[in-house]
């Protein structure tokens, strides 16, 4: 598939959300832990060899799981192959929860599902759209069910 | 760069909500010939197929950044999607009417993830604002208007399960489920609402969920419910309907007036 690098790698140079140094492996046959500077933007997930600019990889994290696996570990897989993990051993808990906790709420779906709720709450107590100040309230992305094709 | 292709090609071509979809001419990148495409536009990912029962899409323009601009050219209903760097590649579309062109071009500088991130957390503010003092009114029966009070902690914990409830929104097919509570397709405010309820007419009162109803005691103490820090989101959101029905039914009272 085609996609334009140059954008891509640009938005992995740009400040993150969350960034650490974190062993990661791919899911591939015989693939180890290996130490990765880990980088959260928007819904991107970059990893780094650790002395190098430009990243090995990215994930982009819409219809992922992510799952708590066992002490210090949590893992990204997608919903069609649930089966391929990409894992990541943090130093600690504490950091492997928070890292669950941002990656659960990185997705555009995740924000998406997040306007509708505070919008529909907003209107339920004012009885006004509160994005119709902004002139975006017939937008097909902030509908239920949005643009079928 | 490695990019998780394979999960790429299944978001495009599955069943979750497009945010735009249809035929768009794109311009080559060396040869200025145009090819006409099916494009679909989901969260910040511009995906093209051949055809539109392509299996699988041609390419993707992460939007992330991007600026959408008018062409002047000749050739009728183009745009372009423009990025910053200086040896960033413009992508010049053209729609195939004035009313694509502009639902294309609204759609599209409208696709970032930050601008979402933008909105959302506008909203998330208000309503924040909005569950936190009486400045819009609501409790003006319980409470003088004026600057806020000081809260109890337990609102302030209240305010931040709010900022955590949509981690566990309930949803169906990837599409937030809100209609839960109150018959929530009839909005409160001045258009009117479905149920009513006078002093000494028939008693219609506004449709409630199955398995609460209000009671005065309750939904007085609702503020106070409030401050003890409900454990569950669906503890605070049953709190809210009650405040909010009794609030109606109060506001109902108060608009029709004194009866003869």
């Amino acid at each position: 598939m085609r996609y334009n690098e140059r954008e891509l790698l640009s938005l992995a140079r740009q400040p993150a959300e969350k960034a650490a140094e974190i062993r990661m492996s791919v899911p591939k046959k015989g693939s180890v832990l290996k130490k990765r500077l880990v980088k959260l933007v928007v819904n991107f997930l970059f990893y780094f060899r650790t002395d190098e600019a430009e990243p090995i990889g990215a994930l982009l994290l819409e219809h992922c799981k992510i799952t708590k696996e066992e002490e210090n570990v949590f893992s990204i897989s997608f919903i069609e192959e649930p089966e391929r993990k990409y894992c990541f051993e943090c130093a600690t808990e504490e950091q492997c929860l928070e890292w669950v906790e941002a990656l659960r709420r990185a997705s555009y779906e995740f924000l998406r599902r997040s306007l509708i709720f505070y919008r529909n709450e907003i209107q339920k107590m004012t009885g006004k759209d509160p994005l119709e100040q902004y002139g975006i309230s017939e937008e097909a992305r902030f509908q239920l069910g949005a643009h079928r094709q | 760069m490695k990019l998780n292709e394979r999960s790429l090609a299944f978001y495009a071509t599955c069943e979750s909500p497009a945010d735009n979809a249809g035929f768009l001419y794109k311009r080559g990148e060396r040869h200025t010939a145009y090819h006409r495409r099916w494009f679909v536009l989901k969260g910040n990912m511009l995906f093209y197929f051949e055809e539109r029962d392509s299996r699988e899409p041609v390419g993707v323009i992460v939007l992330e950044g991007c600026n959408v601009e008018l062409c002047d050219s000749a050739e009728g209903f183009a745009f372009a999607i423009r990025f910053g760097g200086s040896k960033s590649r413009t992508y010049v579309l053209a729609a195939e009417s004035q009313a694509d062109m502009e639902s294309w071009v609204k759609s599209l500088s409208r696709a970032s993830f930050d601008y979402m991130r933008l909105v959302v957390r506008e909203l998330e503010k208000q309503l924040q604002e909005m569950s936190r003092g009486p400045a819009g009114g609501y409790a003006g029966s319980r409470e003088p208007p004026g600057p806020c009070k000081p809260k109890p902690s337990g609102l302030e914990r209240s305010r931040e399960r709010l900022a955590a409830v949509p981690a566990i929104l309930p949803k169906e097919n990837g599409c937030a489920v809100w209609n839960n509570v109150l018959g929530a397709d009839r909005l409160p405010g001045a258009s009117g609402c479905g149920g009513g309820h006078d002093e000494e007419g028939t008693p219609r009162p506004p449709p409630l969920p199955p398995r609460r109803r209000v009671s005065d005691g309750e939904a007085a103490s609702a503020g106070a419910a409030v401050a003890q820090s409900p454990s569950t989101f669906w503890r605070l959101h049953e709190q809210y309907s009650r405040e909010v029905a009794r609030l109606r039914q109060d506001w109902q009272q108060r608009r029709r007036g004194p009866r003869p």
